[in-house]
């Protein structure tokens, strides 16, 4: 697997702007032979950490950003989600699954980053703010289309 | 996200279709039950057949719907699930808390 999978995005902290990683992830995630369940659940978890950056660490503050890595580190895919916040301590998150706070409306984020990763690792950015790496293994369901495929249904054809 | 509303065998029906997400996904979801339950609905019906994603602020959009209706008198049921959407329910053992139909009309008939 080469360089050409891998990207790097800045975005601004509105919620529609997960949209746009979600168009170049599915790409790149056809484009690596990904099959379409642990497509979907590799999107999930990726929307998950950017909302997490744009609500939680960035406070939705329009002044600052966040900051997408795609890359590979052998047959693993490894996303890197940062954001300019005051950064966090995730053990003070709670149990969502905890009788006690099944019925609570949040709190459930970095739970499903759990489920559907491989790996997560909340680390610092250079400079400030929460830095999230998420790993997932490319277990290739299929040989990675031609190049310049793109999946349909995509805005990308 | 679109919303559509139906009345059949006395309950509201509330059509879902694309991406309950954060933001306006979620704000569609929250506003659709409120205006349900504000307008008299005791007898509400997520149909889910058309939900693409839904995420953890969506998940939790439908709890405090739940909760909501609860508290206003009035009952939610979730009906058509898809595969995904399922699976989040059982993950997250959400499951266990709504009342959950293959259909819509089992999903009626269970109020009765």
């Amino acid at each position: 697997m080469a360089d050409e999978h891998c990207f790097h995005l800045d975005l601004g902290s509105r919620f529609e702007n997960i949209e746009l990683v979600q168009v170049v992830l599915r790409d790149t995630l056809v484009r690596l032979g990904m099959d379409e369940d642990a497509r979907h659940w590799v999107d999930v978890a990726v929307r998950e950490a950017i909302a997490n950056a744009i609500k939680h660490g960035n406070a939705q503050d329009p002044q600052k950003q966040v900051h997408v890595d795609l890359s590979l580190d052998g047959e693993d895919l490894v996303i890197q989600v940062g954001d300019e916040g005051p950064g966090f301590d995730p053990a003070q998150i709670h149990d969502p699954l905890a009788p006690e706070n099944l019925l609570r409306p949040n709190g459930r984020g970095i739970f499903y980053m759990k489920s559907f990763m491989d790996e997560i690792h909340y680390g610092t950015r250079p400079g400030g703010g929460t830095l999230v790496t998420l790993r997932k293994r490319v277990d290739r369901a299929q040989e990675p289309p031609p190049q310049g495929h793109r999946e349909e249904g995509t805005e990308w054809k | 996200m679109e919303v559509k509303k139906r009345e059949k065998g006395g309950a509201t029906i509330l059509d879902l279709k694309g991406r309950i997400t954060i933001g306006a996904g979620e704000i569609a979801l929250r506003n659709a039950v409120q205006d349900a339950i504000s307008a008299g609905a005791k007898k509400v019906i997520l149909n889910m057949k058309d939900v693409t994603t839904i995420d953890s602020s969506g998940v939790g959009e439908l709890v405090s719907a739940y909760t909501t209706s609860m508290n206003r008198g009035a009952q939610l049921k979730l009906a058509n699930l898809p595969s995904k959407v399922q699976d989040i329910l059982v993950i997250t053992q959400l499951i266990t808390v709504f009342d959950v139909f293959d259909s819509e009309d089992e999903a009626i008939a269970s109020f009765s």
